[in-house]
């Protein structure tokens, strides 16, 4: 296993990542830093790159920074676990649940 | 590298605060109307005053281009019944809905005669309320020749409990037809539409400022509202304006009982901003409020219960036919066409479905059978109007991407696998004495939308924003101008920088949920006099002890930390209303062990309270103060001009 330095961390928030970035298609244009309400993102330090997650307890998955990206594909919905739906295939009976 | 320990764990260090910081910086605006909100109800004030000439600057804590309740999203544009496919009156629907007890027939009237004058005006400005792309053809409801497209909800009666109004024949429409008042529109296009149109009109915006407090003429609780103060939630920045005539549009209270701050976010219609600022600083200049001491459980969200729109059978299924494991079809309203938009079973088929549960005739889960359904009113229902609606595109779009596909797949309801609702979300219905121009009982402030006393929804505060922007711009024509007292900003300004001065203590969030915690032990179902005290002194230790302790580390958490302040206040300002009515209500979700009579006469009145000197003043207002809501809607709207003609 390759050596990772060990700091001394709090907890990571939960739910900690309510969205996931995709830096190969996001810009870092920060439309989303703007649309959101509470303020869950702020812009990367290195230009160009996704904003970062600092608020994400915050999140009320309103789904705007999603909607309104004007590079669709850069961002993506991460449902907490917890908040996963269940549906069933009428045909077949088979329970289904949203495990992207 | 978009999560915060990543950059711990690549460079050692946190990442920097991004933006400047001015906490030392002031920065003073003068304008003829403020604006204190940037939602719904905020954009149509500043859009309807900055049309009457003035000048307006608009005030928002998040970004006006998609906040507030409204912001992302809007699937019914309800109680529309001037409407030209409407089969009543607006007038006698107004009426109609003003019947319930402590209703705001004032904003009624206005929502009732002026929203669909305002949707044409949404649509003026670049809002889709029409299916003009024949995306939905055949579907009920829509109108062939102008594609509007009317909604189930309300076309027979005005409820979501079928059986909980006993139908009426309205005069307007004596053979009974659909109502026809509640039109689906394509709300995800109307906030940027707003806010383009603000800044058209050159309405000065102020994103990411939270208002702290109201100015006062001389200083004086009580006495005409002449300004702001503000803080900007990113720079620190301290903000003072000042005006001629004041809208309070801010939002509800919604986190006050909610002690988990983290999981209180899921999906719940209200997003962590919404936290009542506006009652609490107007009861600190010394407006009237009522209806104070009504608070109520929410089924929604909140992190213990399913994703609010996020199972079948929840808002707005509209035609959705819910079954049991087995594809056993059970009584519950489809909220269609076939139950006149109905949303929850009557009491007996409650007990019906809750004994068959038992009893092992119906198999849990339950599920909402979209397959069985038209396929264009599965459309209608799964895509537009989850497409639309506040914050449920994102639900379509997750689902969609994991593989569930409506026309295949039964979605799964959540009603009581889930087990009943911890009792921590509560909204609370109170908010400003409003006159027919929608001013306070202080000279100069106005209040729109979610602020109102017994508010409706996007609509309503649409409307009575669009009003109150009207009615305040008037004012300000002919307003004098006032000083603002120095000493009034330099004690609101120590107040707000408090928490940044401190480098220990305690945070927004424990703050928060010990205020939550108090209002749970003593302002929850079990109300007493003695308990209500208690409340009231808990609060007050809470100020005194620990309010003092509250630290914020950057302009971010000193917002938080003056919403939880504001929270303190609207806490005070529940406990001091429930203390002044000595009866239980039934209408008000307000019960007294020491007062058991529901509703006696005597007390079939609005209670109010207000600061006056400092001190809190209880008094009444008959339940039918608002008048004739037709004559007195028109008297006060002579000069009313219908849909902007302007450019």
């Amino acid at each position: 296993m390759a050596q990772k330095k060990t700091y001394a961390l709090p907890n990571v928030t939960t739910p900690g990542t309510p969205v996931i970035f995709h830096p190969e298609v996001c810009n870092g244009c920060n439309h989303c830093v703007e649309v959101c309400q509470v303020d869950v993102y702020i812009p990367n330090p290195e230009k160009g790159k996704p904003p970062v997650i600092l608020h994400p307890d915050e999140c009320w998955y309103c789904g705007c920074c999603v909607n309104d990206c004007p590079r669709p594909g850069s961002i993506t919905f991460n449902w907490p676990v917890q908040q996963r739906a269940y549906w069933k295939d009428k045909a077949t009976g088979k329970v289904l649940r949203d495990s992207q | 590298m978009t999560r915060w320990h990543d950059f711990i764990e690549k460079d050692g260090k946190p990442p920097a605060w991004p933006y400047p910081i001015n906490y030392d910086r002031e920065q003073e605006i003068e304008t003829d109307v403020l604006v204190i909100g940037g939602g719904i109800a905020g954009c149509w004030a500043a859009i309807s005053a900055a049309r009457k000439g003035v000048r307006v600057a608009l005030v928002e804590k998040g970004d006006s281009i998609r906040s507030g309740a409204g912001g992302p999203g809007c699937d019914h544009w309800c109680n529309a019944p001037a409407n030209p496919l409407s089969n009543v009156d607006p007038d006698e629907w107004a009426e109609h809905m003003a019947e319930p007890p402590y209703s705001n027939g004032i904003g009624i009237q206005i929502q009732c005669r002026e929203d669909w004058d305002t949707l044409v005006e949404m649509e003026q400005i670049g809002g889709k309320i029409r299916d003009t792309k024949d995306e939905f053809t055949g579907a009920k409801g829509r109108d062939e020749k102008s594609k509007l497209m009317i909604s189930p909800r309300y076309t027979k009666v005005h409820s979501y409990i079928p059986g909980s109004q006993k139908p009426i024949t309205f005069k307007s429409n004596p053979e009974g037809k659909l109502n026809n008042v509640v039109i689906r529109v394509w709300g995800s296009t109307f906030k940027p539409a707003l806010k383009k149109e603000c800044k058209r009109l050159g309405v000065k915006i102020y994103d990411r400022v939270m208002v702290t407090s109201l100015l006062t003429e001389k200083g004086v609780q009580g006495a005409r509202v002449i300004g702001a103060t503000g803080l900007n939630n990113r720079t620190g920045e301290f903000m003072i304006f000042k005006s001629k005539a004041a809208v309070l549009a801010t939002a509800g209270d919604w986190s006050l009982y909610v002690l988990n701050t983290e999981l209180a976010g899921y999906n719940t219609f209200r997003s962590r901003n919404q936290t009542g600022d506006g009652v609490a600083m107007a009861w600190r200049a010394g407006a009237a409020l009522t209806v104070m001491e009504r608070t109520g459980i929410m089924m929604l969200g909140t992190g213990y219960k399913h994703t609010w729109y996020g199972g079948a059978g929840d808002a707005s299924y509209e035609n959705v036919p819910i079954v049991d494991a087995n594809g056993k079809r059970l009584p519950w309203p489809t909220q269609g066409w076939e139950d006149a938009g109905a949303m929850r079973p009557t009491p007996e088929d409650m007990e019906k479905i809750i004994k068959g549960v038992q009893s092992g005739e119906y198999t849990l889960p339950f599920y909402g059978d979209f397959p069985a359904m038209a396929e264009v009113e599965r459309r209608v229902t799964w895509n537009m109007m989850l497409g639309e609606e506040s914050t449920t595109k994102n639900i379509i779009d997750s689902y969609g991407k994991g593989g569930f596909d409506p026309a295949r797949h039964l979605l799964q309801n959540y009603n009581f696998i889930e087990g009943t609702s911890p009792s921590q979300w509560r909204s609370a219905g109170g908010g400003p004495v409003v006159d027919w121009d929608l001013k306070s009982t202080l000279d100069g402030l106005y209040v729109a939308g979610e602020q109102s006393y017994s508010a409706g929804d996007h609509s309503y505060a649409a409307s009575t924003g669009r009003y109150a922007g009207r009615k305040a711009a008037e004012f300000s024509r002919q307003a004098g101008d006032a000083k603002v007292l120095k000493d009034q900003v330099t004690l609101e300004k120590a107040r707000v920088y408090a928490p940044i001065k401190r480098s220990d203590g305690i945070d927004w969030k424990e703050l928060h949920a010990g205020i939550a915690r108090a209002m749970q032990y003593f302002c929850s179902e079990y109300k007493t006099e003695s308990l209500l005290k208690m409340g009231l002194d808990a609060l007050k230790e809470i100020e005194e002890v620990f309010v003092p302790r509250l630290y914020a580390i950057d302009p971010h958490k000193l917002m938080r930390s003056l919403e939880d302040l504001s929270l303190l206040n609207h806490g005070q300002i529940i406990l001091n209303a429930s203390l002044a009515r000595k009866a239980s209500s039934r209408m008000l979700n307000f019960f007294r062990i020491d007062f058991p009579k529901v509703d006696p006469p005597d007390w079939n009145k609005f209670v109010t309270v207000k600061l006056e000197n400092g001190k809190v003043k209880a008094g009444e207002l008959p339940l039918d103060y608002c008048g004739n809501m037709k004559a007195n809607y028109e008297a006060h709207n002579k000069d009313y001009a219908s849909v902007y003609k302007g450019k």
